[in-house]
């Protein structure tokens, strides 16, 4: 059925530019120092083609992230945005700051397990809450990396640490469906061995006026890569469940193949783009909230791996910088004219005092 | 309702004994949470108004409504309004602190108390006037009544010490400005108050305030108002803040002023954004976040949550990222006294996070230089590209000073080495952390600018002139010695100190609120001991090469802080080690203000060793 999907695959003519001119390497960072095979490497090509494919300006961008392996990977991609790569946890927060002081900025926010769900746990949730526009990537191995290999609080019930002798008795952390609970209109789950669901939904995540949040599986090859690991690329590849066929339209380009509204779904987006799911096995309704949460349930119960776009609320609530009513200008560059209240105001301040 | 009329003179009409005119201190002991702090305010601003300076100390507890709280006035003509403990006159309200009142009294003491607390008088030394101010008011309704019970022991007070009516009526008025229908109910308690005491009491008391002409031009404001205030002429256009006592009235005070004065005139948009963060953690890694992108970028806390933001003051420290902190200071350690004032966060705000880490400070002695120094945070963290903290504490912030006028700032404002996309056209390269100039301060791009090459990557980890990772020993040490470079740029611009040389061999040094207590100490130490000593008062940190001359060039140098382990002193004795043997310590850390008297205490024991 994939002849029915669209895409937006650039031209192939060579060099393959996007709309504002600019080819692949534009959006590429430094060379990755990741562990050979890492899955992280897969989610960093995808986002540089994501953008490039989105023809978003580089300097247009800002990349923030905590510590970890996940957070090291902001340096691995689109070297020509400014990049944060900030302390532990706290890279939520710090977004809100950014995109406050500058609304024109685009965001994205790359983070991992560790330093989402632990560390960094009521940033995200209150970042969430705050709707800041962004795409906020977890790279979810359920399994600290750097620090070799103890559990996250994303590692499954009986899952086993490598060795074979730990076994994770704590109940795991859904980001996603704590997302939804606090109010996020775009939360997609997605796995680092499934190159094209991921690139679709990290461009629909960039066209999303509001915060999504990607929760990516992306395997740990030297710490959780194991028998008994439920993180592993085995284990994800063989029980990865996609709810459907994601398509994404931007704004500037035509729909290129015609839907069979009975199959396919198109959610437009508030920019003009399009997200097109189509139908696999089953029906499966992402503007359903409860429905999406009882999804993720089960999927926690019944050890199932369903990937997609799991909840997309058609009508958000207001970004954290439109709830802000602050003036169309960076605040960061207002001039001193708008930023110094006039002498007479500081006089009027003094008389209520005397 | 009585007209000016109608008033019977005050008690000075007709008093003949001896006399202390215009210097004395008031006590009140009330509960919290009876609006007794509007009868205390209204008690200020009465003297106030008749232009006899005068300051007021707030004793409050951590607690909403119920639990006892002191409200202190003091007037005094010479000037001297830092705290003076042992008052003259002191109000009796509230049962459950009564008994440890009446007991601390100093023989002599003037003694307003409630006719129903008479039964826990136990002592003859006092001069008392017994008050039943209940019945004083039993007339107005009763909802209202525990509240303006309050007023009669203004009116009361007024008519024995000679406070005007006038000044009362015009404070009242002041006070509920917004409120018509209270402040005439007001009006009517006072003048009740005043009435009884006229029908019933003949003084038997010295003390008499007598109209002065000091307080023109002058206001009375909290200093968390003043910060507020500065930070908003500032240039402030980002507060992210978690609410915590004593900070909280500041972080309100800054979105008022902001709110009404910081809107576009066209479009009616906010020129700010301010934002009540989940915690400090989130609030300072929002001002980091919004700091990093070029907004003038603020958080108010105190010192449960300057350690809290330690980590990312250090990434401010060392991503080079402007950052403001203003941390009113509260008694700790751990929660401590949140209601009470101190010291404390000198050394912990000054190397703040792990690692070598330090930070610029301003310390600020009065509103009007919390104003003053407000105003220029923004300026100085964007110059060195670094957090600034101010400190202020409880006493400031949270206490009614009596102040001149702020002044309107007529600075440019100050927006740092920033480089434009016209600049990097014009330079072809860009490297965000080298030395340029020579003076450890580099040259930064906003993201957002329109150019290939203004973009570089910031971290908190080991990184080269160029901003990319680096572990390698040159370049971490070369980087770190840059930074020490910057600092001693800090130092030799930062406001030097505040001196007063009398040729005299003995020093003594102070910083922020010590500074009235500090000044009338020296009067007494003169007046009393002979001891003439020279002063130096501190404004701000990394200390200035002033600070090093004055210690060496003194015999002795008496530090005053408030703080038990002499933190400032540690400060001195870390950057200025061969003074350190000439150095000693006035301490004070009971969690009220300092007094003048402590210092000389503290002072004379050790001149006399």
């Amino acid at each position: 059925m994939a002849t029915a999907t669209p895409t937006s695959t650039p031209t192939p003519q060579a060099p393959a530019v996007n709309r504002l001119n600019r080819q692949l390497p534009d959006y590429k960072g430094l060379p990755s120092t990741l562990c050979a095979g890492c899955g992280h490497d897969v989610i960093t090509g995808q986002i540089a083609r994501a953008y490039w494919e989105s023809g978003v300006e580089p300097w247009s961008l800002a990349k923030l992230s905590g510590i970890g392996c996940s957070s090291k990977t902001t340096a691995y991609f689109l070297s020509k945005s400014h990049g944060f790569n900030a302390v532990h946890g706290r890279m939520a927060a710090i977004a809100a700051g950014v995109t406050a002081a500058n609304r024109r900025l685009a965001l994205i926010g790359v983070s991992g397990d560790g330093d989402t769900a632990s560390i960094g746990f009521s940033h995200f949730l209150h970042t969430v809450r705050r709707n800041v526009r962004m795409v906020y990537v977890i790279e979810n191995n359920g399994v600290y990396g750097l620090t070799k290999g103890q559990f996250s609080a994303t590692a499954d019930r009986g899952s086993v640490r490598k060795g074979g002798v730990d076994v994770n008795e704590s109940y795991p952390i859904d980001c996603c469906a704590l997302a939804i609970e606090m109010g996020c209109s775009f939360v997609a789950r997605s796995f680092s061995g499934d190159t094209k669901q991921l690139l679709q939904l990290l461009k629909a995540a960039i066209a999303h006026p509001g915060m999504a949040v990607l929760d990516v599986v992306s395997p740990c090859i030297t710490f959780n890569n194991h028998e008994g690991s439920t993180k592993s690329y085995k284990f994800a590849k063989a029980q990865e469940d996609p709810l459907h066929e994601i398509g994404f339209v931007p704004h500037f380009e035509p729909m290129l193949v015609d839907v069979d509204p009975g199959k396919t779904k198109v959610i437009d987006l508030p920019d003009g783009g399009k997200i097109t799911l189509t139908k696999l096995a089953t029906d499966y309704d992402p503007a359903n909230r409860a429905g999406a949460l009882n999804l993720l349930a089960q999927d926690k119960i019944e050890r199932r791996f369903h990937t997609g776009l799991i909840y997309h609320n058609p009508s958000p609530s207001l970004s954290f910088i439109e709830q802000m009513g602050m003036v169309d200008e960076p605040l960061a560059t207002l001039p001193q004219s708008s930023t110094r209240p006039g002498r007479e105001v500081l006089e009027q301040v003094m008389e209520s005092l005397s | 309702m009585g007209t000016a009329t109608e008033i019977a003179p005050s008690a000075a009409a007709t008093y003949t004994g001896e006399t202390i005119v215009n210097d004395l201190v008031i006590e009140v002991a009330t509960s919290n949470g009876t609006g007794s702090q509007s009868a205390n305010l209204v008690l200020m601003r009465s003297i106030f108004r008749m232009g006899v300076p005068v300051g007021a100390k707030n004793l409050f507890p951590s607690n909403i409504q119920g639990l006892p709280t002191w409200f202190t006035i003091r007037a005094n003509g010479d000037g001297w309004i830092a705290k003076r403990v042992a008052p003259d006159v002191f109000i009796a309200m509230n049962e459950e602190s009564v008994e440890d009142d009446l007991a601390k009294l100093r023989p002599g003491a003037v003694l307003l108390l409630r006719t129903a607390l008479k039964g826990f008088l136990k002592r003859n030394d006092l001069i008392v006037y017994e008050c039943p101010f209940d019945e004083m008011v039993k007339d107005v309704d009763v909802k209202l009544r525990k509240m303006v019970v309050n007023m009669a022991y203004v009116g009361v007070v007024g008519w024995l010490l000679n406070i005007e009516m006038e000044a009362i009526d015009a404070a009242i008025h002041k006070q509920f400005a917004a409120k018509a229908k209270a402040a005439e109910i007001n009006v009517v308690c006072a003048r009740k108050g005043w009435a009884w005491a006229a029908e019933h009491l003949r003084k038997k008391d010295p003390f008499l305030l007598r109209r002065l002409d000091k307080t023109k031009g002058k206001i009375i404001v909290e200093g968390n108002n003043a910060t507020a205030l500065g930070l908003t002429f500032g240039g402030c256009t980002f507060l992210a803040w978690y609410p915590i006592t004593p900070s909280s009235t500041c972080a309100e005070a800054l979105i008022d002023y902001l709110s009404e004065h910081r809107k576009d005139a066209a479009t009616g948009k906010a020129t700010f954004c301010a934002v009540q963060a989940e915690d400090e953690l989130g609030a300072i890694g929002m001002v980091v976040g919004a700091g990093w992108v070029g907004a003038r970028a603020c958080t108010t806390t105190s010192g449960p949550g300057i350690s809290l933001m330690s980590e990312i003051a250090g990434l401010s420290y060392f991503a080079e990222i402007p950052a403001v902190i203003v941390d009113v200071q509260r008694m700790g350690p751990s929660t401590g006294l949140p209601t009470r004032t101190c010291q404390g966060d000198m050394l912990k705000a000054y190397y703040l996070s792990h690692g070598d880490t330090k930070h610029i400070l301003f310390i600020p002695k009065n509103p009007k230089e919390a104003f003053e120094m407000g105003s220029r945070l923004f300026d100085v963290a964007e110059h060195y590209q670094t957090l600034v903290f101010m400190m202020t504490d409880l006493d400031l912030g949270m206490n009614y000073w009596m102040s001149d006028r702020f002044e309107m700032p007529t600075h440019r404002e100050d927006r740092g080495k920033v480089l434009t996309a016209a600049d990097l056209d014009r330079l072809g390269q860009f490297a965000r952390y080298k030395d340029v100039d020579g003076d450890g301060i580099c040259y930064r791009t906003l993201p957002g600018t329109d150019h290939d090459l203004a973009a570089y990557f910031t971290r908190g980890t080991g990184h080269t002139e160029r901003a990319t990772y680096t572990e390698k020993p040159a370049d971490w040490q070369r980087n770190m010695d840059r930074l020490a470079r910057k600092f001693e740029t800090v130092r030799r611009e930062l406001p030097p100190p505040e001196e007063d040389l009398t040729g005299s061999p003995v020093g003594v040094i102070a910083y922020g609120t010590s500074d009235e207590a500090v000044a009338e100490a020296r009067h007494l130490l003169r007046l009393e001991e002979g001891l003439e000593t020279d002063y130096l008062r501190v404004l701000a940190l990394p200390a200035h090469v002033r600070v090093k001359e004055f210690l060496s060039s003194h015999r002795v140098t008496y530090v005053v802080e408030q703080n038990r382990d002499a933190q400032m002193r540690a400060i001195f004795a870390a950057e200025f080690p061969e003074s350190a043997s000439r150095v000693r310590s006035v301490l004070h850390y009971s969690g009220d203000p300092i007094d003048a008297r402590s210092v000389v205490e503290g002072i004379v024991k050790q001149e006399k060793r």
